[in-house]
């Protein structure tokens, strides 16, 4: 699929700079509003639940991120996450020992990324067709394992370490927190980071300037797996319940908070911070209609149509600027396109018609 | 093409040719192979347990696929035009509710009239998702998934957590449910209809050919002149129209409605597509493929236990076929590609 | 020729603006029946953005445009297609899943009962064009798999489908080699004679010389000048895009060659190329020559390690090279500019500072933390170095002309300090005063004991530049000329493989 997508790659249509900061305002307003408003947000015990809310989310659309970013996608996360929790399950049924279960399913959650990262490297197949693929094959496994029993009597030790409070504050605060940082500064401060934008913004040009792009996605891959299986063990511990269809249309969420926090799907663009508080966003907004009795299907409408602005309020805004800018400037109308580089050939050079547009996940052959 | 292929002009042409017609009988042959794997698993399935071919079983089969059909058709032309429709499931969800209402209302409709309620209201939201990414100029993936959370979000808005239960659906309505016009269900044949008219208007008319140069090369279609905005407003719609007429049809085969039908199956439809062939990067792939990946998805679901295999594999059966056929279709791709370098440069 | 009849189309006083920047201001243009048209000027200059107000991708901010004295509006690509204006582009816009035929007539296919399309009439009808054309292209096959010049053919067969009346070839030969850009200008040669009015773009003096009757010269988006062609000699063509005399163009200096520092023993990739061995030494520009298709640039990808080798040494240095590893390769000393500045050169979109440093920022990186300002700083050297031209380096690379693009993608290759310089095709599509600098460029490299490998398809660049040039052809390495007995006949003549050059 490398030669189809580099060839009709669809306008890289420019995001304005700024709506990650639109979504982190939209979140820090959102969050005070509904701690003035909605009873009982702004208590410790509620943070309690906005963490373990968010925690999957968060986690998940971390390594999520950077796999967009390259320009891939991987819907199989929160079948991982199912697979692992049901995995989980089995394993503790079958008497072994919480120490040895947890690290056995970060190792499985690791193989599953593996698995899409040899699909989508290796072959050469595009990562959406692949994902789904895996997003049934997870599930059906996750499935086949645990059946439709749930597992449940973990020890309380542990579960109440996933659940529980220090200090007044929610113990998987800290850790979620230096994770994200973690990934910002990977993502923003480094060669690696700015290898991810590369290759998302132009795989040839990546390959060209020696750039290991099908190697970096395969170990993208993995550690996607690997932490959508650490958010499946966070889920079972939470819950106290393994089942095989925990989790079950998270990707979708996750995506949505990626997407809502400004990372552009075709790669190339983005920022860590917008998708962390689209996360939070989400997940608070979750928490605040939960507490205010409003209905979770209001939260369903709000997800898509966020989703749908954080798209499309860019490309209005480019599209209103230039217009207000001509009937303040009088004759000379000014036009939301670049101006022309060299001579574009028709190919690279997409009309300002175009409206066809591509989910374009693209992929990197192996090199 | 990231590089140009390039190659010297070759003046006598026939190895480039004959290459070239092998292409054409390997996609062919793409169809084949689902319709070969699908003979396969009935004759396998049939041969264990025969009544796997009684008229009962047949029937059941055939109603359930007809559904899957009918929004595969759906998603395949939009999916030509290189774009998704993941809203699907929402929709026909919407439709079922919409339709189910009316019925609860006005139990003396005709069932045309609510197929037809229901396939508009599915067009309307189709075109909604076209007119979004058309005009918003964003991508169809982000766009139709906005659109599943929110046609979704509608239906449990309007049915507030009731229920529309079979006592409640005009019995006329029920029966076409499972109603046959000699022998065959009415379920079916609107699919197979649905299924003759796309694939013949895909095939035969300017505007269905226009849709696989959308999908094939985008910005040339718009230098070529092809109304681009319009077509894909009308690939959508189309999607929407026949996702909201399998609503009906669900209404119809099950009798018991609620805001949850439907949930999920954009995943089934996206993979009975690409199981049919239908490049997921758009230009390429027929609803014929599209369809028969669906009754290969449906038959595996019945197959199952017939085989006294455990319901729980079919997940993971449906995920691996998804695989296998992306990665059949990969490698077929590279070897012919790869052929016709090799020839090129020989003969060049 | 029959210059005083009214116009067939006629370009009135168009203007075209991009935000800030006039892209075109109030050039005129008259392109009658039966004459070949020729538009030159530097990228940047504005004729692709007079190209694309012909074919109704951009509308003029004011002006008109008259087709046999009526005024059209072209608010789309149907629209200027309604109106017989074809445009042929340098990169052909084909739909490679679908068939030849469908290519050709997309959208106007012939219909039988019930507004079906004919598909025996339309591969009739292709098939028909091809034969006018004098090429043998089924119809019936793919379009994906055609040869760029097999596309091209699709392309003048639309043209031809059309009926054009108008048409537009922006850039058609860049692809091509001297059999086909013949047979290209056979094809011209006819259309005119048959009262097409043509207007043919190119960067080549030669081309225009041997096709054109008139040359109308573009300079920052004005019109300067619109001759018949025996009025104006290419030196005064060329001044006249420039806007000032030129130098000379190829400053190769003689340097002592030193020691081997790349040599390639024995390379191949099947079906691709096969056998290939050469060496280049310190202080060396080897030129490596051949038809557009000869397996050329595949053999340069193949020693930097983009692509992948069946079989052979590269040694860089004496040190053998790990096969299809171009950070090995960087790692050698050895870069590439690539061919496609676009595509493989750069990533346009991103900043100009963030693809000046695009090979360095490991050794940016201090406690493997790379920030915005070690980056600016190591850009704004090396662009500043190469005198490169922008506006913010953090502007995204896209916005600079063809030849400030490519002095980017020199930066970003010449601040690795390379031992080896590869460079492929360096000068396409950019202009004639950058042309200058690149070859100085590469002449100063040259002369500080860099092993330079340029594959060009230019013969005077590869006649003016090199030391010794290499000819492939068919994939196969097939003569090695010292500078002395470079001439064109020789190379052209080991290039075809025929007794006459082209």
């Amino acid at each position: 699929m490398a030669e189809r997508t580099a060839e009709g790659r669809p306008p890289v249509r420019r995001r304005l700079a700024g709506w990650d900061r639109a979504v982190i305002a939209l979140l820090v307003l959102f969050l005070v509003v509904a701690a003035l408003t909605v009873d009982g947000f702004g208590t410790g015990r509620n943070l309690s639940f906005l963490v373990l809310d968010l925690a999957p989310i968060l986690l998940i659309a971390l390594p999520m991120t950077l796999v967009v970013i390259t320009g891939e996608i991987d819907l199989s996360v929160a079948s991982t996450l199912g697979l692992s929790s049901a995995a989980m399950g089995a394993m503790w049924q079958g008497g072994l020992p919480i120490e040895t279960i947890i690290p056995l399913c970060l190792l499985l959650g690791l193989v599953l990324g593996a698995v899409n990262g040899l699909f989508v490297t290796v072959f050469g197949l595009p990562s959406l067709a692949v994902t789904i693929g895996t997003l049934a094959l997870y599930r059906g496994l996750a499935l086949v394992v645990l059946g439709d029993a749930a597992v449940a009597q973990f020890p309380s030790a542990y579960t109440d370490l996933v659940t529980g409070r220090t200090l007044g504050l929610p113990n998987l605060l800290l850790p979620l927190l230096v994770l994200a940082v973690a990934f910002a500064v990977v993502l923003h401060a480094t060669p690696l980071g700015r290898s991810l934008f590369t290759m998302g913004a132009g795989v040839d040009a990546a390959r060209f300037a020696g750039i290991r792009v099908a190697r970096t996605k395969f170990w993208l891959y993995v550690l996607t797996g690997g932490i959508s299986a650490l958010a499946g063990v966070l889920w079972t511990l939470r819950y106290a319940s393994a089942r095989a269809d925990n989790g079950a249309g998270l990707e979708l969420a996750v995506v949505a908070a990626v997407l809502l926090g400004g990372v552009s799907i075709f790669g190339g663009r983005g920022t860590l911070w917008g998708v962390a508080a689209g996360a939070t966003l989400l997940a608070a907004l979750q928490n605040a209609l939960r507490l205010a009795d409003v209905s979770t299907e209001a939260l369903t409408v709000v997800t898509g149509l966020l989703l749908i602005a954080s798209v499309i309020a860019p490309n209005a805004a480019g599209a209103i600027r230039p217009a207000l800018a001509r009937r303040r400037s009088g004759p000379t109308p000014p036009a939301a396109d670049p101006p022309p580089a060299d001579p574009p050939p028709a190919g690279s050079t997409p009309p300002t018609t175009s409206a066809s547009v591509a989910p374009s996940p693209s992929s990197a052959r192996p090199s | 093409m990231t590089a140009p292929e390039k190659a010297a002009a070759p003046t006598g042409r026939t190895p480039d040719d004959a290459a070239a017609s092998r292409v054409a009988v390997l996609l062919r042959a793409r169809e084949l192979g689902i319709v070969l794997a699908l003979g396969a698993l009935v004759a396998v399935t049939a041969a264990i347990n025969p009544r796997f071919l009684s008229a009962q079983s047949v029937r059941d089969l055939a109603l359930g696929a007809a559904i899957l059909v009918v929004l595969a058709v759906g998603q395949t032309v939009v999916v030509i035009t290189r774009n998704i429709d993941l809203s699907v499931g929402s929709v026909l969800g919407l439709s079922a509710f919409a339709t189910g209402s009316l019925l609860q209302a006005a139990p003396g409709t005709p069932v045309v009239v609510a197929l037809l309620v229901g396939t508009l209201v599915g067009g309307l939201c189709g075109l909604v998702n076209g007119a979004l990414v058309r005009f918003g100029n964003v991508p169809a993936l982000v766009v139709t998934l906005g659109t599943l959370y929110v046609y979704r979000g509608v239906c449990f808005f309007w049915a507030g957590g009731q229920q529309i239960n079979a006592d409640e659906l005009p019995p006329a309505f029920l029966a076409f449910g499972t109603a046959t016009v000699l022998g065959v269900p009415w379920l079916l044949l609107i699919a197979l209809a649905v299924v003759l008219v796309a694939g013949y208007a895909l095939r035969n008319y300017r505007s269905g050919r226009e849709l696989y140069a959308m999908g094939s090369h985008p910005q040339a279609a718009v230098l070529a002149g092809v109304p681009v905005g319009r077509r894909l407003l009308a690939a959508f719609a189309v999607s929407g129209a026949l996702a909201g007429l399998a609503g009906v049809l669900f209404a119809a085969r099950f009798g018991t409605v609620d805001a949850a039908s439907g949930t999920g199956d954009e995943l089934d439809v996206v993979a009975a597509v690409v199981v049919g062939g239908v490049a997921v990067f758009g230009g390429s792939g027929t609803v014929y493929g599209a369809a028969i990946g669906a009754l290969l998805l449906t038959t595996i679901g019945s197959a199952l236990p017939v085989l006294a295999i455990d319901q729980f594999w079919q997940g993971a059966i449906v995920g691996a076929l998804i695989l296998a056929a992306i990665g059949t279709d990969r490698a077929v791709a590279a070897r012919v590609a790869a052929r016709l370098r090799r020839r090129e440069a020989h003969h060049g | 020729m029959s210059t005083e009849q009214a116009p067939r189309l006629a370009v009135r006083a168009v203007t075209k603006s991009f935000g800030a920047v006039a892209a075109v201001r109030e050039v005129s243009l008259d392109l009658h029946a039966g004459e070949v048209h020729a538009l030159v000027g530097e990228n940047g200059a504005g004729k692709s953005t007079v190209v694309k107000m012909l074919a109704g991708v951009h509308r003029p901010d004011s002006g008109t445009i008259e087709l046999d004295g009526r005024a059209l509006t072209l608010d789309g690509p149907a629209a200027a297609i309604a109106a017989g204006i074809a445009v042929i582009y340098q990169e052909p816009t084909l739909f490679p899943d679908l068939t030849v035929a469908e290519n050709v007539v997309m959208g106007r296919q012939p219909r039988r009962s019930l507004r079906r399309v004919d598909r025996p009439a339309m591969n009739a009808l292709a098939a028909g064009f091809f034969t006018r054309l004098g090429v043998a292209i089924d119809p019936d096959r793919p379009a994906r798999g055609l040869s760029i010049a097999d596309q091209q053919i699709v392309e003048i067969a639309k043209a031809l489908s059309l009926d054009a009346r108008v048409i537009v070839m922006d850039e058609p030969t860049a692809a091509l080699s001297p059999v086909e850009v013949e047979r290209l200008f056979a094809v011209a040669r006819a259309l005119r004679d048959g009262g097409a009015a043509l207007l043919f773009i190119s960067h080549r003096f030669e081309e225009i010389t041997a096709l054109c009757q008139r040359v109308t010269v573009l300079r920052d988006g004005a019109l300067v000048s619109s001759d018949p062609i025996e009025d104006l000699t290419v030196d005064e063509m060329v001044r006249r895009m420039v806007g000032r005399p030129l130098s000379t163009l190829f400053p190769k200096r003689d340097v002592p060659a030193g020691d081997v520092l790349l040599a390639v023993r024995d390379l191949g990739r099947r079906g691709v190329f096969s056998e290939v061995s050469f060496e280049v030494r310190a202080g060396e520009i080897v030129a490596l020559a051949g038809l557009v298709g000869a397996g050329r640039s595949e053999v340069v990808r193949a020693v930097f390690g983009v692509d992948p080798r069946d079989t052979g040494v590269v040694r860089v240095g004496g040190r053998e090279l790990r096969a299809g590893d171009p950070r090995a390769a960087m790692a050698a000393g050895v870069a590439l500019v690539p061919e496609d500045r676009r595509q493989q050169g750069l990533v346009l979109e991103a900043s100009v500072a963030r693809n000046a440093t695009t090979t360095r920022w490991r050794s940016l990186a201090r406690f493997g933390l790379l920030l915005g300002g070690a980056e600016r700083r190591a850009a704004r050297e090396w662009t500043a170095r190469l005198q490169t031209k922008y506006a913010d380096l953090d502007d995204p690379v896209s916005r600079l002309s063809g030849g400030n693009q490519q002095k980017v993608v020199l930066a970003k290759w010449l601040s690795t300090a390379p031992r080896v310089l590869i460079v492929d095709e360096p000068t396409r599509g950019i202009d004639v005063a950058t042309k200058a600098e690149v070859h100085r460029l590469m002449s100063d490299l040259a002369a500080e004991g860099v092993a330079v490998l340029m594959v060009s398809s230019e013969l005077p660049e590869v006649l003016g530049m090199a030391d010794r040039v290499l000819v492939m052809r068919e994939g196969r390495l097939v003569a090695e000329i010292p500078r002395e007995r470079a001439d064109e006949e020789s190379v052209m003549r080991a290039a075809t493989g025929q007794g006459a050059a082209a």
